[in-house]
């Protein structure tokens, strides 16, 4: 009854056709890119920022979590609704609100897919600089939320350097203003503490992001490497030249395989690695370090090197790193991706741990990730219907993080901790730290309310709630239909 | 040409389910949301790709239960398969979906719509005789001014928009179709098809010139019959199956170096005959070997290379790309070579050209709210060309895109690339 009345209120507050409550529509929202699974209540695609604080009023009132969700390719489980609840999903808050070349930023809604925004900025001769792999498809909301990186990262900064200011609904259901259109608001940093909130202290309705202007050369190169040890050597070799370049991108044995067969990138099927590095900036500037990158990889052993220039040949390159994750569904029915982040100069001592733990547990990986950061993605093929497979590709994914924190790195560099990680949260941060977050999230009033189980530590299990609300499917009785 | 009944042929289970190997490739990356005409259009993950794959695993499992909600998302989606062209983990999509809708046809429990849909498309579409009366219907119906009316009235007006066009003189011609005036230099079979000879015979009549000026005997075998296509994307595969294997007998006795097919739909079925038949001792091997010798028109044409024109009329053109040429047969730079090798033609891309107009076999039939809202996005990207012809690859395509023109009130004309092609040799005097 209390469901019911629910799914009234949020159908007059957002328009019938804007409520998803049956069954199999919901069963849809309980998946984001990750192999975590947790199925709402609710689901509401509301039009405006007074929709989306009308829908948190109105599950704050019937004491359910709320859940924000963009395109649901967030990689740490961030818009699964752990708890139930009410999902509120972004797509139809897809507008570019404005676009301000003489400031170089726009401001959008949150449910703008990433690329969009550089399509849109082209004309102007500039775009958004992160790029996360799936920016096809992700969207801005998500990005601030996750503080999502991507290979251009190296140079630029994660998405928290391009965002200047924020509007967003408080977990009380009130639309507040961070930051400003200039960026620099005096006061404390309220828009630095939203992004990469993971969700957990309010809902972003809109942003205002920084555009830069597009580089005058750009200079794309393949290295290819017999041994994964010759190109993660190279990776700090490259950095230890003074260069830094927009982007540095490994990717070894395994996912060259998958990307051959999806995209046809013509990788040697019997390389170690690949590198793919991308130098940009003034013309003169970027043929010299071209040159200089060349002959480092050559010193370290690379058999092979390919430039592109046009933009064409570019995008071929890059065509076989930005598909990479998806092509891995060639290799196996599920994969478990893992983001963790190391030293540099570690990482061909953290790449043979992470290849050694794998094989112990019996495990194909594939490694494709931001090799320049440092930032680790090893993927790890399994197949989730084979019983406790799921739950021993967890334990790696534990040993591994747990490797990188060894290291003296940490246990995201780019995903969110989420739902999956936020038990690691104890190896790096004292409960003193811990305390402080908790404070500054009950600052926001938010408290259990918004994004619960996600970032601080718990047992509650997330798929306690999907299989409640998958018995009620399979049954199908006529409340599951309320 | 009398065609007695299709006898519905039995399918391998593999055929009547998505198996759990195909269903299981989706990782859910999302990355073929931005390319789904109606996620784009409604934003929900109902609508999606990776929502459908995961229902129709759910309904494969039995987690989910084949509901009228559950079944109006399968009926949503338009099958044109652009997701599965970018899915980068080779998600089969379009076979996973036609078997989806199969199982749940067979499962008895589906709508009624479902129901009469099947009845419908096995006899009717796949009955040419009964097909041919259904044409003489519509013909009629234009051609007396009742449409013209009809489509003037308001609340008639988007109900009636979608009854295929037919006029011009119906094809009916089989046996050797053209020759060339030289040397024979490849012998290829035809599929004449349903709905193409009765709605656009010029097409074929087009095709058949072009190709014999080009140094081929043109053949169109008499025992040939509907591809099944339509049977097979609505879930009655048995029918689908029955028809491929007629067809198979028809082509492979018709001995031609190729099977040439210039709607995009039937070309993308008949090169998916050996799936289709793979369980079917008797056929399996006959069904593959044929497959391989099928090729779209356009496909056909750029490979021999074709002739270029010596000339041809002022022409501006923008080319929509047919769903299941570009994404499912994964062609889409042959048409434009053909249409780019034209004198005079000046080819205008149009946004998302790629993208689905709406028509998808039955689709405006069966949906015609979200074909509507697809057709008016895709009229206003055709309009903002400033084309005077739309070209494109499939009659469903072609009937579609002219209701748009009527329904927008754009004076453009709306043709098959092989037409210009076939307009540009008579422009500069070549003739068969």
């Amino acid at each position: 009854m209390a469901r019911r009345n629910l799914i009234r209120e949020l159908q007059s507050a957002c328009g019938k056709k804007w409520v998803l409550h049956a069954p199999e529509d919901l069963l849809v929202y309980e998946y984001d890119g990750t192999i975590e699974r947790g199925m709402p209540e609710a689901v509401v695609l509301p039009d405006s920022a007074e929709q989306v604080a009308a829908a948190v009023r109105i599950a704050r009132r019937h004491g359910v979590a709320v859940t924000a969700r963009g395109a649901g390719t967030g990689l740490s489980g961030g818009a699964i609704p752990c708890d139930g609840g009410v999902v509120i999903a972004t797509p139809r808050l897809n507008r570019i609100l404005e676009l301000d070349p003489e400031n170089r930023r726009a401001v959008v809604e949150p449910g703008v897919v990433n690329l969009d925004i550089s399509v849109a900025a082209a004309a102007y001769g500039l775009y958004y600089a992160p790029d996360p792999s799936s920016q096809k498809a992700c969207t801005i909301g998500g990005n601030v939320a996750e503080n999502a990186g991507g290979p251009h990262c190296l140079r630029y900064g994660a998405t928290t350097n391009h965002i200047l200011g924020l509007e967003i609904v408080t977990a009380d259901g009130e639309i507040v203003q961070a930051g400003g259109e200039t960026g620099e608001a005096p006061g404390y940093d309220l828009t630095g503490v939203l992004v990469g909130s993971e969700g957990t202290l309010a809902i972003i309705t809109k942003a205002v992001v920084r555009l830069l202007p597009r580089p005058e050369s750009i200079i794309t190169l393949l290295a290819i490497f017999d041994e994964v040890n010759q190109a993660s050597r190279a990776v700090s070799a490259i950095i230890a030249a003074g260069i830094v370049p927009a982007a540095l991108e490994m990717m070894d044995k395994y996912t060259m395989q998958a990307v051959e067969a999806a995209v046809h990138a013509g990788y040697p099927p019997d390389a170690g690695a690949v590198l793919l590095i991308e130098v940009e900036g003034l013309a003169e500037e970027t043929a010299e370090e071209s040159r200089a990158v060349q002959e480092v990889c050559r010193d370290l052993g690379a058999r092979e090197l390919r430039i592109g220039l046009s933009p064409e040949d570019r995008e071929r390159l890059w065509a076989g790193r930005k598909g990479a994750l998806g092509a891995l569904g060639r290799l196996a029915p599920s994969y478990y991706i893992l983001d963790g982040v190391v030293p540099r100069t570690r990482l061909p001592a953290v790449l043979d741990g992470v290849y050694a733990a794998c094989e112990r547990y019996g495990f194909r990986v594939a490694n494709v990730f931001h090799a320049g950061d440092g930032n680790l993605h090893p993927n790890v093929l399994f197949d989730e219907r084979v019983p406790g497979a799921t739950e021993r590709v967890l334990d790696l994914g534990g040993e591994i993080m747990r490797l990188c924190v060894d290291a003296g790195g940490s246990i995201t560099g780019e995903h969110g901790v989420g739902y999956e990680k936020r038990n690691y949260m104890s190896w790096i941060f004292s409960e003193d730290d811990m305390e402080v977050m908790a404070r500054l999230k009950a600052a926001f009033g938010a408290e259990e309310r918004l994004n619960p189980g996600k970032v601080f530590p718990t047992s509650k299990g997330c798929g306690e709630v999907s299989s409640r609300m998958r018995a009620a499917i399979a049954r199908a009785g006529p409340d599951a239909y309320i | 040409m009398a065609t007695p009944p299709p006898i519905r042929a039995p399918v391998g289970a593999r055929l009547i389910a998505p198996s759990e190997t195909d269903l299981s490739r989706c990782v859910r990356c999302g990355l073929c949301l931005q390319h789904c005409p109606t996620y784009l259009a409604t934003g929900l993950e109902t609508e999606s790709p990776r929502g459908r794959l995961y229902l129709m695993r759910a309904l494969a499992e039995g987690v989910a239960q084949p509901t009228a909600n559950a079944v109006g998302h399968l009926d949503q989606c338009l099958q044109c398969r652009n997701c599965e062209a970018v899915c980068p983990s080779g998600v089969p999509y379009g076979r996973v979906m036609e078997a989806a809708r199969a199982q749940v046809l067979a499962g008895g429990r589906a709508p009624l719509s479902w129901r009469l849909r099947a009845l419908f498309l096995r006899q009717v579409i796949a009955r040419p005789g009964r097909l041919a009366l259904v044409a003489a219907a519509l013909r009629l119906y234009r051609a007396c001014g009742l449409r013209a009316v009809a489509e003037r009235i308001p609340v008639l007006r988007d109900r009636v928009l979608f009854a295929p066009t037919v006029a011009g003189r119906p094809f009916r011609r089989t046996g050797v179709i053209a020759r060339p005036q030289g040397a024979v230099q490849r012998r290829v079979a035809l599929l004449t098809g349903c709905i193409m000879p009765l709605a656009y015979g010029r097409v074929h009549e087009a095709t058949a010139r072009v190709l014999a000026l080009n140094g081929c005997e043109v053949t169109a075998p008499a025992e040939q019959v509907c591809c099944g296509a339509l049977h097979a994307h609505n879930g009655d595969r048995e029918t689908a199956a029955a028809l491929a294997r007629r067809n198979v007998d028809a082509f492979l006795a018709a001995g031609a170096d190729a099977v040439v097919v210039n709607s995009a739909g039937c070309g993308a079925a008949m090169k998916e005959y050996g799936a289709l038949l793979a369980e079917e001792p008797d056929y399996a091997e006959k069904a593959r070997r044929l497959a391989e010798t099928v090729r779209d028109v356009h496909e056909f044409l750029a490979d021999l290379p074709f002739a270029p024109p010596a000339s041809g009329p002022e022409l501006t053109v923008t080319y929509q790309d047919s769903c299941h040429l570009a994404h499912a047969q994964g062609i889409a730079g042959a048409p434009r070579l053909i249409l780019a090798a034209i004198p005079g033609l000046r080819l205008l891309e149009m946004a998302h050209a790629d993208r689905c107009c709406g028509s998808a076999g039955v689709y405006s039939l069966t949906q015609p709210q979200m074909s509507l809202r697809l057709l008016d996005e895709k009229m206003r990207e055709i309009a903002a060309t400033g084309a005077a012809v739309i070209a494109t690859a499939n009659p469903g395509c072609m009937s579609q895109l002219e209701a748009g023109a009527r329904r927008h009130g754009l004076r453009v004309r709306v043709a098959h690339a092989v037409e210009l092609l076939d307009e540009a040799y008579r422009d500069s005097g070549a003739g068969v």
